[in-house]
Parts: structure tokens; C-alpha cells; sequence
């Protein structure tokens, strides 16, 4: 983070500690961007979830006819924080809060923008819980999910011969739901799961002693419960200790920015499922090439950012057809629209958002490329398999969720 | 021998190996602390921070002027040193005729400033850093495969830790470092110039901080929160110990690794709660520490 | 050898004692502070002034430790988190009314106070610091994997329940007169211990423990029953927290928590009894500005450290005190 950058924060920043809420311009949609601008998902959210939500302002907004503001914050991936800068976002004035990986984070908000009927629309956070048990009238949840890469990954891995597993898991609780998902998985499709071992989020760096374990597990695959910088230590020094001789490893939660982080030495052969990938079609090399000037380094964005560009088309469209000022005054209706219309973006192309706030959206299992099968920089997958959009996520009977009747 | 206590043979010795490797990362760092313990009576809460200024340095050298692993182990500890030497020159030297607390609460400030600098400028993610090609690889040990450069840290940090004691037990500047810790004022008398002992003690047992953070930095990636989740377990480490012998703390160090390593094994969630829990203990029954005066 | 809590070379003025113990200037200060607390909420943000609450009263139970016992814990936000997240299973799971729930935080910090401090007041100056702060990293661990505090995802959505089972808390405003209330009850609490005849032999301890022995004051009791009232009132200060944010987290019982609180001290001024409210007002007014900037926060923080150690060690109240000659 460098100073302009600072100032430009500062500038787009309202969180001062006034009761009243500043003059503001009835007239505009005021879209908070919430995100992790300094920590371990930085990469495949932070500014270039900001960049994607710009891009589809300029693209849309005056096109429909509306005005939209983008505001962006750290939340540190600390649910206090997240709280409470969404907190006084929403009596300040924002109507919608965007983006918001880490589940935890995630969870709270969805409560707040609840009880004050704002808009949440989340795109980075992997919960689940957030069209299950916790499921609200205010909230959808747009990209993927715990529920979706454990079936598109674990059932893959073992119809692929690895039978039997052994799990690293972050003991906390988006950790023991990738690895009670996935688990579910592997033995409906005939595996076995031989063992697991849980390490202390977030003070481990060094895996090494969890690594031993799962050696001497015999397990054929070990499965990685965990995301980040934690996912990449967990793979390099499974390298350094020659686990990879014997052992397939799958990351349930890798993506394209880990991916990258890690290079396509070490990353060779890895499976990960995905519900967004640049060179998928003509139409996502389309909006890849429209926002890759924005976004930082000129990566390629990733499918958290791809989905905060997807659901702000989505919202803006459906503020533009009630209104702004009935969009602004009441979310729940907002949402309603948002259900009851079809979605259609570049990004995931046409789908729809369930009465439980899950969108669905094909998804896909892809594998990582060897080295030399790369033709070109940011060119890293193989298309394996497609799941259809109405199979690549959990039906909502299974859900639990209360917005769901009979 | 293929089963101990119903845990498989290659498991129990594997641990053992690593927690002796998490042991030398412990050892190293008390032993700065209590060199500068010894002579300034500060608890250096720096320490963390300048333990992973040793490893950004090392990255830093790495990638803007291509130094690699070798001439990091040398530079590292030379300049974060350096920046040690100043800052007791122009803090902390200002604290001593004050109570020891004002020195704990001056170098826990420092370390955030370290700390909030670092992540700004680098992010909380982590950089790589290689391992060098001479130790890259991996011994087949039979019951595990061993990296070569866990072997190397370990080694190394054993005889770091015998060349400090030498110096402090068997040369004429340990001599005089010892008298000092004693009775500062006589050896001022004797005509040695007690505050630049001072200095290069802080200075040196800074430079030891950061060349654990150069060993640690291919293994633990480098991030800014390296120091500051590490340090709070060698000051366990330290209160254990007792700070009262350079030996002391060495044992005491890979000592807990070992613990630590076992505890892995037999019962793993208490593996992050062990070390306190041994505090503890060692509270209620010697409360100077296994080697400490009273 | 002063301690921190020692005040630097201030003569102060002989005041009697004008009213509840206050001298006729604390008591204007009083009387200031009461003032603002009864304005500033048609002012100010009210989920704000209720998070400055919160960690006014956490600072005022700090000091009490260091600044009349000279005892420095740097493990505080043990007792602080650990009150948050037992407040808040209260609430939620228990579905007690807030001020019992509270309570239930108080009675956390009491209770781990009590083994901690037991175990800790065995070594002083530095080895009490490392102690006190390798436990809280411990229970921190705890905290991390136990079942009940929801882990990484913390007690969420607690209820703020209504007071006595009347009123209703969930207007920010309501809730803000019940957080002051607790406030300023805790706050003359601490006052009235410093100023009882046990008040009295704390600070004969934090002047000179061995002359307080052998007057025959067994001190290490006084010491841990400092230390219990301490982190009993630092959980309310945490309870209070969880139930007017409705979130319990891992960032109250983490190390930079315990860190923070005594820089709000440091900062307001050590010993002093308005010192903490002021620091702890300076501090959270300072994170809510540059909240934006995320690690900026922690290097000038830092920053304040240092200056505060160097240049400043009676702090903002400390110095006008000492400006007024006055004990403030």
C-alpha cells in the first residue's frame, strides 16, 4: 500500500464516528466493497475485487441509468472489524456491503445487514452456512462454496483412483466443514478416510510434524482443509519431504491466485474445482481482457473477483428496473427482484439465485498444467469436468435453511 | 521395533527430529535474550520483530542485489545488528537509571513499528525463499524422509550456540561481560568502557535474532508475524530456564522442542498449550527457573 | 528503583478529601467527565462511545495494577476476551438478561485471575510481564480450539436481551445509558478500593514491598486480591463489550489486546485515576480514523509507544496533573 493509495482510501472513506450521517446524494447507490486488503486472501480478492466492482459500474450504471458509488475497507479478516465498519457503513448511508471472504467475517455480517435490511451480496467467503442454517432474506451468496469444491473435488479424486484419504485441517470451523463435506463425499463414492490432523489456526507456519503423520497414514490422498498462504506452505514443504512420491494432494480451497503463487512446478497436477476461469469461452476472455488493466500487477482475475463483478451487474440492474429510491429504501425487496429475475453476465453467463440466496452456475473441475503445456503466462488449467448448474451445488431440501418451505 | 506405546516407531522418531529442530529456533533466541538479559537487564521484546527482520533481509538481498543464502547468513545478522547497536544507542540507553519495565514497554513499541512497517510494505502473506541448492533434497532416513536442511539448522544452531558460550565462558571479553553483569561500576573502575560493552552486547545478541531468522526463513515463509507468534514462546521458554545461565537456556531450548515434538504425537491439540503448561509447573515448584538464581 | 506507576517529582498541593473520597479538583473532573458522558451521545456515533466505554472501564481495571500496585500484566486481554465470550454464551445460549450475563463475565475474569494470578505474583518486574503474557497466549490457544467460543468464527449474533427483563437494549441509545451506567459504577468502584484502607497498603507495596512485610502485611495476598478485582473488572469491561456488539471474537484475547490496553494506560497516564478513560478515549478515536490504513495503526501505535516511554512517561493526565499540581 503505497501513500496515494492511502489518500485515495481516505478520501473514498466515510467511517467517522458522527451520528449523523453526512448529506449524501439520495440519488446514488452507494456499493462498500469488503474485503482483505493486507492478508492472506489478499490476492484473489482485495483491489481487484474493488477493480471488478468498478468495471461493472462503468460498464452498466449509465447505460441503465443510475448512479453508483464504490467504497472499499480492510476488514482484516477479524469479524470485530468487519462488523463494525459494516455497521456504520449501512447507518451511514451504504446499501450494499460486496465481496467479504472469510467466512467467519461473512457470517457476522449477513446478522447486521439482517436486523438493518441492507443488501449483502457475498462473493468471497466459502461457509455454506450462508444459504443453510444461516440463510437470510438479505443475503445471497454468489460465487462457490464449502458444499460445491467438496463435491467437485473430492468426489472427482476418488472416481480417479485415490481411495483413501488423510486430512490437514484448520481446527476451526470453516476447516471441519471442508473436511465433513469432503469426507461425505469420498465415502459415498467408496473410499476411506484413515486419518486426520488438525493444526492450530492461525499460529502454524510449519507443517512439518502434520506431514510425518500423514506419511505414515499410507493414505493415497491427502486432502488440504484449509485456504491461503496455509494451502501453499502445506504443499511446498509436502514437496521438501518427498510426500508427493507416494501421495496425491488435493487443495479443497485452491484457486487460480495460489495457483499462481506457488508456480506451475510445484502446483503440476493438482485438481481444484472452479466456477470461473479466464480462458474459459470467447465471452470470459472477453470480460478477462476488459478488466485486466485495472486490476493489480495486470493478473488475471480470479472467480471471487469475477463474481463481485457478476452480482453488481445483477444488483444494478435491479435497482435500475425498481428505482433507485425504492432499491435504497427497502433490500429485501431488492433481493426479491434479484430471485425473481434471470441472470445473464460475461463472466458466468446466464443463471439464477434460489429462494435460499445460493446462485448457481456450472462448475468446473480443472487441473493444473505442466510447465511446458503452458502456452503463455496466466495459461494454467485443463478443463476435466463440468458440473451442471443445478448439480454442482447442495439441493436445497439438504440446506436447512429457514427461508425454504416444505 | 515397529510399535512404541502403540505409536509407530517412524511417527515417534520423525517427531522427535522436528521438535529438536523447533528446539534450535527456541535455543537460539533465549540465548540472545539472555546475553542481553545478562548485561542490560532489558527483556528485549524486539526480538521477534528483529528475528524476522533477519529473514526479510535475507529476501531483500536475495532479490534486489542477488545475494543468495550464504551471504545472507553473513549480512543479515551484520546489518540488523547495526540497527540494533543504534537503537540501544539512542533509546534504550536512555532507560537504564529507570525501572526494567520502561525497557520492556519501549522495545514491545519498537517491535510494532517493525511489525506495522514490514506488513505494510510487504502484506501479511508471506514471501518465498528457496532453499539453497547445496542443501536442497532429502536424506532417506528408513523410518522418514529427512530434509538435509532441517539437519543443517539444527547442526548449525548447536554450534552457534557453543561458540556463544565459549566466548562468554572462555575468553577475556566473556570474562569482562561477566564481571560487568556483577558489579558494573568496579569494572568501570578497572578503566573498561562499560556502555560500549553494552552496546555490542545488545548489538550481538540482536545479530543472533536475526541469524535465526535467516536459518527459518526458507522453512517458515517469510511473513511480519514470525517473530511476534514465536517470541511469546521463547519468553516461556526463558521463564522456564531461568535466565541465569547461557547453558541453561540452550537445554532449555531443545529440550522443549523435544517436548513440543512428543506432544505432537501423543496428544496434538495440547501441542500449542505444553510449553505453558510446563511454566507452570516449574513455577509452582522452582519458581528461579530449572537454572536460575533466585 | 520508581515503579511505573511512581509519579516523576510532582509536588503536589495537600487536598483534603471534599467529597466520596474525590479532592475538590478531581471532583470538577468528575463533574466534566459525567457532563460529556451525558452530551456527547447527541453528537457523537453511540456504537462508538459505547466501544470507548467498554475500553475506558478495561484500561481503569489495568491501572489498578499497575498504577497502585506496580505490578505491569501484559496477559489483561485474557480476562477481557474470556469475560466476552462467557458473557456471550450467557446471553445466547443460556438466554440470561444482559446484566447477569455481565456478571457471568465478571465472575470469569475473577475466577482466572485467581489461578493465573496465584501462580504469577511468585516472580515480579519482568519475569510477572512474561508470565502473565505466556498464559494469556495460553488461554488465547484455548480459546482457539474449545468448542463454545465458535473458534475462528466467534460468538456471533448475541442477543443484547433486555435489563431486567424490561427494557429493551436494542436501540443504540438505550443501550448507551445502561453502558455508561456500568461505567461510571465501575469506575468508582476502582476509586473507592484505591482510597480504602486496602488501597493504602497496595501503594505501601508498589513503594516498598519489604518495608510493607515487615509491618506485617502478608503483601502476596494483597497483591492477588488486586489482581482478582482486576481481572474480574476487566471481564465486565469485556462482557459489556460482547453484549453491546453483539460479537465475541479471538481479537479480545489475543496478545496485541493486552498490548493495547497498556498503551491506553501509558498514554492517559499511569496511576492516575481519569488517566485510562482519557487514554483509552485517545486510542479507540485514533484506530477509528485510520481504520482504513490497517498495519498504519499498529506503527503508530508503536510510534506512541515510544514517545510515551521517552519523553512522556506521566502521560496526558499525568502531565496536566503535574502542570496543575494537582493529583488528577
Amino acid at each position: 500500500m503505497n501513500r496515494r493509495h492511502l489518500l485515495a482510501t481516505a478520501a473514498a472513506s466515510t467511517t467517522l464516528p458522527f451520528a449523523a450521517p453526512r448529506a449524501q446524494g439520495a440519488a446514488t447507490l452507494r456499493i462498500g466493497v469488503l474485503t482483505d486488503m493486507s492478508g492472506p486472501y489478499r490476492d484473489p480478492t482485495g483491489p481487484g475485487s474493488v477493480a471488478a466492482t468498478q468495471q461493472a459500474v462503468a460498464e452498466f450504471a449509465q447505460r441503465l441509468g443510475v448512479q453508483a458509488e464504490v467504497l472499499q475497507a480492510d476488514h482484516q479478516n477479524r469479524p470485530d472489524v468487519g462488523a463494525n465498519i459494516a455497521r456504520q457503513w449501512y447507518d451511514q448511508g451504504v446499501d450494499v456491503v460486496l465481496d467479504v471472504p472469510t467466512s467467519s467475517v461473512a457470517l457476522a455480517i449477513s446478522q447486521i445487514a439482517r436486523e438493518k435490511n441492507k443488501l449483502f451480496l457475498n462473493s468471497g467467503a466459502a461457509t455454506s452456512d450462508l444459504t443453510g442454517p444461516a440463510c437470510s432474506p438479505n443475503t445471497i451468496h454468489w460465487t462457490y462454496d464449502t458444499y460445491m469444491l467438496a463435491k467437485g473435488t473430492g468426489a472427482a479424486t476418488v472416481r480417479t483412483g485415490g481411495d483413501t484419504w488423510f486430512f490437514i485441517t484448520a481446527d476451526y470451523a470453516f476447516g471441519h466443514a471442508l473436511q465433513r463435506d469432503t469426507a461425505t463425499f469420498v465415502e459415498r463414492g467408496g473410499g476411506r478416510v484413515l486419518g486426520a490432523a488438525r493444526y492450530p489456526f492461525p499460529a502454524t507456519t510449519d507443517f512439518s510434524s502434520f506431514l510425518v503423520q500423514a506419511q505414515a497414514s499410507r493414505a493415497k490422498v491427502l486432502g488440504l482443509a484449509n485456504a491461503g498462504t496455509d494451502t501453499t506452505n502445506c504443499i511446498k514443504q509436502a514437496k521438501e519431504f518427498g510426500l508427493t512420491r507416494n501421495m496425491r494432494i488435493a487443495g479443497l480451497l485452491m484457486s487460480f491466485a495460489e495457483v499462481h503463487s506457488l508456480g506451475l512446478e510445484t502446483a503440476e497436477g493438482l485438481l481444484l474445482t472452479e466456477a470461473f476461469y479466464w480462458n474459459l469461452n470467447d465471452r470470459t476472455r472477453a470480460f478477462a481482457a476488459r478488466v485486466q488493466p485495472r486490476l493489480p500487477n495486470r493478473a488475471m482475475p480470479t472467480q471471487i473477483q469475477a463474481g463481485c463483478y457478476s452480482a453488481t451487474i445483477h444488483y444494478l440492474k435491479a435497482a435500475a428496473a425498481m428505482g433507485v429510491a425504492a432499491a435504497k429504501a427497502d433490500a429485501r425487496a431488492v433481493v426479491e427482484r434479484m430471485k425473481a429475475t434471470e441472470t445473464d453476465d460475461d463472466a458466468f453467463g446466464p443463471g439464477r439465485i434460489r429462494q435460499d440466496g445460493r446462485k448457481i452456475h456450472p462448475t468446473f473441475l480443472f487441473q493444473v498444467k505442466a510447465p511446458r503445456e503452458s502456452r503463455g503466462a496466466w495459461d494454467y488449467y485443463n478443463l476435466v469436468a463440468t458440473n451442471p448448474a443445478e448439480e454442482a451445488f447442495r439441493p436445497m431440501a439438504e440446506g436447512n435453511c429457514p427461508l425454504v418451505r416444505g | 521395533m515397529d510399535d512404541i506405546f502403540g505409536i509407530p516407531a517412524p511417527l515417534l522418531f520423525g517427531q522427535l527430529l522436528l521438535g529438536l529442530i523447533n528446539g534450535a529456533f527456541y535455543a537460539l533466541l533465549s540465548l540472545g535474550l539472555a546475553v542481553i538479559f545478562g548485561m542490560l537487564n532489558v527483556i528485549n521484546f524486539t526480538h521477534g520483530a528483529q528475528f524476522m527482520l533477519g529473514a526479510f533481509v535475507a529476501w531483500l538481498l536475495l532479490n534486489f542485489l542477488g545475494l543468495g543464502y550464504w551471504w545472507a547468513l553473513l549480512l543479515a545478522p551484520i546489518i540488523v545488528g547495526a540497527f540494533g547497536v543504534v537503537l540501544e544507542r539512542t533509546m534504550i540507553s536512555r532507560l537504564y537509571k529507570l525501572d526494567h519495565l520502561y525497557g520492556l514497554l519501549l522495545t514491545f513499541g519498537v517491535g510494532l513499528i517493525i511489525e506495522g512497517l514490514v506488513r505494510n510494505e510487504f502484506g501479511s502473506s508471506g514471501l518465498p525463499y528457496r532453499i539453497p541448492a547445496e542443501l536442497s533434497g532429502a536424506w532417506d532416513l528408513g523410518f522418514m524422509f529427512m530434509p538435509i536442511y532441517r539437519g543443517w539448522v539444527v547442526v548449525v544452531a548447536l554450534v552457534a550456540c557453543i561458540a556463544t558460550w565459549l566466548v562468554i565462558e572462555k575468553t577475556k571479553i566473556g570474562s569482562y561481560l561477566r564481571a560487568a553483569t556483577e558489579n558494573p561500576a568496579l569494572v568501570q573502575a578497572f578503566g573498561i568502557n562499560v556502555p560500549r560493552m553494552m552496546t555490542l552486547t545488545y548489538g550481538a545478541g540482536v545479530a543472533l535474532a536475526a541469524f535465526a531468522g535467516v536459518l527459518a526463513a526458507p522453512i517458515y515463509s517469510v511473513n511480519p508475524q514470525m517473530g511476534s507468534n514465536l517470541i511469546i514462546i521463547v519468553f516461556a521458554v526463558v521463564v522456564i530456564g531461568g535466565m541465569g545461565s547461557i547453558l541453561g537456556s540452550v537445554v532449555t531450548g531443545f529440550g522443549l522442542g523435544i517436548i513440543e515434538g512428543l506432544t505432537k504425537v501423543f496428544w496434538p491439540e495440547a501441542s500449542a498449550t505444553v510449553i505453558f503448561v510446563v511454566m507452570a509447573i516449574v513455577l509452582l515448584t522452582r519458581p528461579a527457573g530449572l537454572f536460575g538464581r533466585a | 528503583m520508581a515503579a511505573p506507576g511512581g509519579f516523576e517529582g510532582t509536588d503536589f498541593k495537600q487536598e483534603a478529601p471534599a467529597f466520596l473520597g474525590f479532592t475538590r479538583t478531581q471532583l470538577i473532573a468528575f463533574g466534566v467527565m459525567c457532563a460529556v458522558l451525558l452530551v456527547a451521545p447527541f453528537f457523537l456515533y453511540p456504537v462508538f462511545l459505547m466501544k470507548v466505554l467498554c475500553f475506558a472501564l478495561f484500561a481503569c481495571a489495568f491501572n489498578l495494577l499497575i498504577g497502585y500496585v506496580g505490578l505491569l500484566s501484559f496477559g489483561h486481554a485474557a480476562y477481557f476476551g474470556m469475560g466476552g465470550y462467557l458473557a456471550g454464551h450467557a446471553a445466547k445460549v443460556w438466554g440470561l438478561p444482559p446484566e447477569l450475563s455481565i456478571l457471568v463475565g465478571g465472575l470469569t475474569g475473577a475466577v482466572l485471575g485467581l489461578v493465573i494470578g496465584w501462580i504469577a505474583i511468585r516472580r515480579q518486574g519482568i519475569y510477572f510481564a512474561m508470565i502473565t503474557l505466556a498464559f494469556a497466549q495460553m488461554v488465547y490457544f484455548f480459546c482457539v480450539q474449545a468448542p463454545f467460543t465458535g473458534g475462528e468464527d466467534g460468538i456471533q449474533s448475541i442477543p443484547r436481551g433486555s435489563l431486567f427483563g424490561v427494557i429493551p437494549l436494542n436501540s443504540d441509545f438505550t443501550m448507551y445509558w445502561f453502558t455508561a451506567a456500568i461505567f461510571l459504577i465501575g469506575f468508582l468502584f476502582i476509586h473507592r478500593v484505591i482510597h480504602s484502607p486496602f488501597g493504602m497498603v497496595l501503594k505501601s507495596v508498589r513503594e516498598n514491598e519489604p518495608r510493607a512485610t515487615s509491618l506485617g502485611y502478608r503483601t502476596d495476598d494483597y497483591k492477588l486480591v488486586a489482581f482478582v478485582l482486576s481481572a474480574a473488572l476487566s471481564g465486565v469491561a469485556g462482557g459489556l463489550k460482547s453484549i453491546v456488539f453483539g460479537i465475541a471474537t479471538l481479537t479480545d484475547v489475543f496478545w496485541t489486546m493486552s498490548g493495547e490496553v497498556v498503551l491506553m494506560s501509558l498514554v492517559g497516564g499511569l496511576g492516575t485515576i481519569f488517566g485510562p478513560v482519557v487514554g483509552a478515549a485517545v486510542i479507540i478515536t485514533m484506530q477509528n480514523y485510520l481504520a482504513e490504513f490497517g498495519a498504519w495503526v499498529t506503527v503508530i501505535q508503536g510510534v506512541i509507544f515510544v514517545l510515551c516511554v521517552l519523553a512522556f512517561r506521566r502521560g496526558i493526565v499525568g502531565e496536566i496533573g503535574n502542570w496543575l499540581r494537582v493529583r488528577l
